[in-house]
């Protein structure tokens, strides 16, 4: 028997990055007293209407570019009926029959090193919707407490096709839609606080026979969660068919602790959701003038810069790939380089993965929040590339820089006497007082000690403070050892 | 079209309204008078009628996005859940819920 | 003073011959001694109404009155007014005190300075076309207190009719301006969809609502217009157009005019009083100078059908909103979250809004969605456009109201399917989405009132309200009063 195919398709949700709701004018931010941030409109009085944002519009029409799908001209509002506590009007706001972003694609690479290799995911389509209120579960007399702050929070719902065949392909699906909404600046991309989240629909079949049925696992909010979920959900699925047993279509909800997936207990009506226009709500219309407006607005996309980090700036695929991952890295890799020249992208590439990287992780900072600015590296880093200091003095100066103690690499070598001793007079003096005070180190030496011949070197350096140019150093040393 | 009876509960039930058998027997027969009168509607041949859902053949308006609403104090939120049957610390309480 | 008009009444309080308190103060203490046999009003406060009267005092004291600042208005229900009881006609908002103000309130009373007597009674959630689903009783006929006002802006009329308020605010789904008008010898105008704004205004099927005015001459009517009416961003089909002065043309001939008769108006089904008295009103029109074209509206037939799809699915969809957990009725007792809604909406609702939901809820439900709403939108615009037709020949349409004149209470009220039928000549309007007008063009045998509509193309309510006006310098039928205590 051929073995089983996993078939995995996502619904995600992205909040929009809007300062208000999708149909009112009450605030987004996470996090106010409960709800304070609930207008009129959201809590559903009676009587209230619904005025769409465009800033949300704006959002959805980004994406759709941005995954070359279609925008459509004319999209529609739809009611999709159904009761729960947190859903204040009995319905919610989203778009069923013309969605306002049809089709498009996500590329992502899989898998790391020689294994790696890359997808092209479809999308169906993404449309707008309002998310719903919180229900909480704490003990209020044996009671839920329902706060409306989220009501009303714009959500771009993207919807891909079943393209998946691993939960390593439905993570690096999701991680490469986190990162491109993030990119364009649609969605803060901050999961905790369920700004992105997932839905994974998963079936299991055997090749060449239909789709199995499928049951879908609710609100994902970590790429851990997603991928121990589907894990779990896959082998459950398998070990229930190979027991002679039937999968139910179900909607299910993952559980970290137990890394179990469990069905609702909420009966959904047989999902009877009543969908029909809004009748509060008129067609929305986005023209080719607005299009294109959005279009100019739009960064350079992730992989079209990817690309020509390679091509234009000489850089491995790797290191393109790393300095990609958000829009941020890009633009501060690029300001180096605007400041260093083209000639050392390399270069900068190695000191904003490494040394930049490497000290931002330890104070738990972004790159946006960064003490170094990218022109003040781009500044470092071409005194490292034109010789004016070596690569160790160099980091010396990034933690001067660092912790501001001077504004510029420049001034910070000036002050501090750091510039790189060159002159072959002054080193041949420094490597003859050396060779001198160190008669052991030299027979050892000569004697085929390699070994001894770095603790000469180390002796010059320490000499010239670390600014003797290693390269002549060593030049030198071996000239006059040789004589 | 005839509606039974097992059909008036599942809309009811869909509609979150408690009937009694006899309540569901006599809407029955109302809504069967009802759909009598609908049903004239089926004759008619509407191929091709693009359906019109709104009064009004034009787009929709949109709203900058901008904050309008604020409730800093939470006075406005006191005076709306001065109308709800069950509030406490700022949340509105219903029965509990099982997911 | 009880049966001026608004344009006398803005006289008397410009020269101080009245101030605005008294006037109040009058109806008031008319409200108090015959609304208890009329039950037209749910809720006064007079209080609340002689506070806003002291301030319009004190508006036209400093010289800062507009055409209606002062004059008294009964607010139909439906209109959410901050700190007023807004019930909807319905249990379910029994002891619901708006927190916040309908964009008709906001224009009518805050910026025009009208002052409120009070809210006045409904159908339940203007769903009826008798009043006699109101949850606070139904409200009587003050030209024979046995039959119904109509509906259902039932209370509206009701009040205009007895003298109890000068003009009032109504809304219209599916005739519920215009029928309770022709029913209580008042007119009623329903402006076209999308200028009267929709914000505040409780919602019953949101593609057909529109507020408007029932009062006892055009003229009256024209000046609330003009104050209720224009655009508002918290209304997303409210359309952005100038505003607009709706009496700007009523004195002007009618010579020329083209009144179109649809023929599907004129067949069977119309009480022979009424359609005597439709008859001698186009008479009259001729003799005015217009000139009568003949019309169809071969799918008009079809708008009930429609009417009764199309808003009850949107109805069903709107009063879900009613849960018992924000605001509204919640049922003492319940086992679980489920039983809370159920119970809550059963007790919360009554017969008819209930049996509205029904049908809404199925006719979207999954397999009856393309049979049933998809074709009622069909048909909607199978509808609209034999209007657009007929006003390529005519520049208002001319029909009666109401088949009949009121009915009495009780009559119709077992019979879903039979009150519904009375909204046969209104509910096209709606469905268009056009300006409708009802006017009072004479009596029945028995002496009550005939309503005559007349159906204008889209923007068309100051020509609408003209073409009344004309008819009302030439006739008296709407200086008739029934015969009430003084």
């Amino acid at each position: 028997m051929k073995p089983w195919e996993i078939v995995i398709g996502l619904e995600t949700h992205a909040q929009l990055a809007t300062v208000s709701k999708i149909f009112s004018g009450a605030s987004t931010a996470f996090g106010a007293a409960p709800n304070t941030q609930a207008s009129p409109v959201d809590l559903a009085l009676p009587g209230v209407l619904p005025v769409l944002n465009k800033g949300a519009v704006e959002c959805a029409i980004k994406f759709g570019l941005a995954v070359g799908a279609t925008v459509a001209e004319k999209s529609v509002f739809a009611r999709k009926n159904y009761f729960y506590p947190d859903l204040p009007k009995g319905y919610q706001i989203s778009q069923f029959e013309l969605p306002v972003v049809e089709g498009g694609q996500i590329v992502l690479s899989v898998g790391q090193g020689d294994k790696a290799y890359e997808k092209r995911v479809n999308l169906t389509r993404a449309h707008l919707e309002e998310d719903a209120g919180k229900s909480l579960h704490e003990d209020f007399h044996g009671k839920t407490g329902i706060d409306l702050n989220r009501a009303g929070t714009p959500l771009l719902e993207i919807v891909s096709e079943p393209d998946m065949r691993s939960a390593d392909e439905a993570v690096a699906y999701a991680r490469a839609l986190h990162a491109l909404v993030r990119w364009i600046g649609i969605c803060d991309g901050n999961m905790q606080e369920g700004s992105f989240r997932c839905d994974a629909n998963v079936s299991v079949h055997r090749p060449g026979t239909p789709f199995g049925t499928r049951r879908e696992i609710k609100n994902l909010n970590s790429f851990r969660n997603l991928k121990e979920a589907i894990e779990y959900e896959i082998r459950w699925q398998i070990e229930t068919l190979e027991d002679g047993g039937r999968i139910e279509q179900a909607t299910v909800l993952f559980d970290p602790a137990t890394g179990e997936t469990r069905a609702m207990r909420t009966k959904e009506d047989a999902h009877d959701y009543r969908y029909f226009p809004d009748p509060d709500l008129l067609p929305l219309k986005i023209d080719r003038t607005w299009l294109d407006r959005v279009c100019k607005r739009l960064p350079e996309l992730p992989e079209a810069r990817r690309q020509r980090f390679v091509t234009d700036l000489g850089l491995s695929a790797y290191d393109a790939a790393t300095l990609t991952a958000t829009l941020e890295t890009a633009d501060y890799f690029e300001a180096t380089v605007a400041v260093a020249g083209k000639a050392s992208a390399k270069l900068c590439a190695n000191w904003v993965m490494g040394d930049l990287a490497a000290r931002l992780n330890r104070e738990n900072l972004g790159i946006a929040q960064s003490p170094v600015a990218a022109a003040q590296l781009g500044g470092l880093i071409a005194r490292v590339a034109d010789n004016t200091v070596s690569n160790a003095i160099g980091k010396k100066v990034f933690e001067a820089l660092w912790t501001g103690a001077g504004q510029s690499a420049d001034a910070i070598i000036e002050a501090q006497g750091l510039k790189q001793i060159t002159d072959t007079g002054a080193i041949e003096k420094l490597v003859d007082d050396v060779i001198a005070a160190n008669p052991a180190n030299v027979a050892e030496y000569q004697a085929g000690k390699e070994k001894a011949f770095n603790a000469l070197v180390g002796q010059v350096m320490k000499a010239a403070r670390g600014k003797a140019n290693p390269q002549q150093v060593n030049a030198l040393l071996k000239q006059k050892l040789a004589e | 079209m005839t509606l039974t009876l097992p059909e008036v509960k599942r809309i009811a039930r869909l509609a979150r309204l408690e009937v009694n058998d006899a309540e569901a027997e006599t809407a029955r027969q109302q809504l069967n008078g009802i759909f009598s009168l609908i049903e004239a509607m089926q004759a008619v041949d509407t191929s091709g009628v693009e359906p019109m859902a709104h009064a009004q053949d034009v787009f929709q308006r949109l709203r900058e996005d901008a904050v309008t609403h604020t409730d800093a104090d939470a006075r406005q939120r006191a005076l709306f859940q001065s109308v709800a049957p069950e509030a406490e610390a700022g949340l509105y309480l219903v029965p509990r819920v099982i997911e | 003073m009880i049966r001026a008009s608004l344009k006398t009444l803005r006289a008397a309080l410009a020269e101080k011959k009245i101030s605005s308190v008294e006037l109040a103060r009058l109806f008031l203490d008319r409200i108090a001694r015959l609304n208890p046999e009329l039950n037209a009003f749910i809720t006064v406060d007079e209080d609340k109404t002689l506070a806003a009267a002291r301030t319009a005092d004190a508006r036209i004291g400093a010289g800062e009155a507009g055409a209606l600042t002062g004059i008294p208005i009964a607010q139909k229900d439906i209109f959410c007014a901050k700190g007023w009881r807004t019930t909807c006609g319905s249990r379910m908002l029994e002891n619901f005190i708006a927190p916040y103000d309908a964009t008709v309130v906001t224009k009518l009373e805050q910026d025009a300075g009208m002052v409120s007597l009070g809210k006045v009674n409904m159908d339940e959630f203007a769903m009826g076309s008798s009043n006699e689903t109101s949850y606070f009783g139904a409200v009587n006929n003050p030209w024979d207190k046995t039959r119904v006002p109509g509906g259902s802006s039932g209370g509206s009329a009701a009040a205009v009719a007895a003298g109890l308020a000068p003009v009032a605010t109504g809304t219209d789904t599916g005739g519920s301006i215009r029928q309770p008008a022709a029913l209580c010898g008042l007119t009623g105008i329903k402006p076209t969809y999308g200028t009267v704004s929709r914000y505040g205004m409780i919602a019953f099927a949101s593609s057909l609502d529109q507020g408007g005015v029932i009062g006892r001459s055009a003229e009256d009517c024209a000046l609330v217009l003009s104050a209720m009416a224009g655009f508002d961003e918290k209304d997303s089909t409210s359309l952005e157009r100038p505003p607009e002065n709706y009496s700007r043309c009523l004195d002007e001939p009618l010579a020329g005019l083209r009144i179109g008769l649809p023929q599907e108006f004129f067949k069977e089904g119309c009480a022979a009083d009424v359609m005597s008295a439709i008859e001698a009103a186009i008479a009259e029109y001729k003799n005015l100078g217009a000139e009568i074209v003949a019309v169809s509206l071969p799918n008009a037939h079809l708008s009930v059908p429609a009417y009764y799809v199309i808003a009850p699915a949107e109805a069903s969809s709107n009063l879900s909103r009613f849960d018992g957990v924000r605001y509204g009725y919640r049922a003492p007792e319940y086992a679980d979250l489920t039983e809370m809604y159920e119970k809550s909406r059963a007790q919360g609702f009554g017969a008819e809004v209930k049996r509205r939901i029904l049908i809404g809820t199925y006719v979207l439900s999954h397999g009856y969605y393309d049979a049933y709403y998809l074709q009622a939108q069909r048909i909607r615009r199978l509808i609209a456009d034999d209007f657009t037709a007929a006003f390529q020949q005519c520049d208002v349409i001319l029909g009666p109201t109401s088949p009949t004149t009121a009915f009495r209470q009780g009559e119709k009220a077992a019979d879903p399917v039979q009150m519904y039928l009375s909204d046969i000549y209104t509910i096209a309007v709606n469905l268009a989405g056009l300006p409708g007008l009802s006017l009072s063009c004479g009596f029945d045998h028995q002496g009550l009132p005939v309503g005559l509509q007349l159906i204008g193309n889209y923007f068309a309510e100051a020509r609408l309200l003209a073409t009344a006006h004309a008819y009302q310098q030439a006739t008296d039928w709407h200086l008739r009063r029934p015969a009430l205590a003084a």
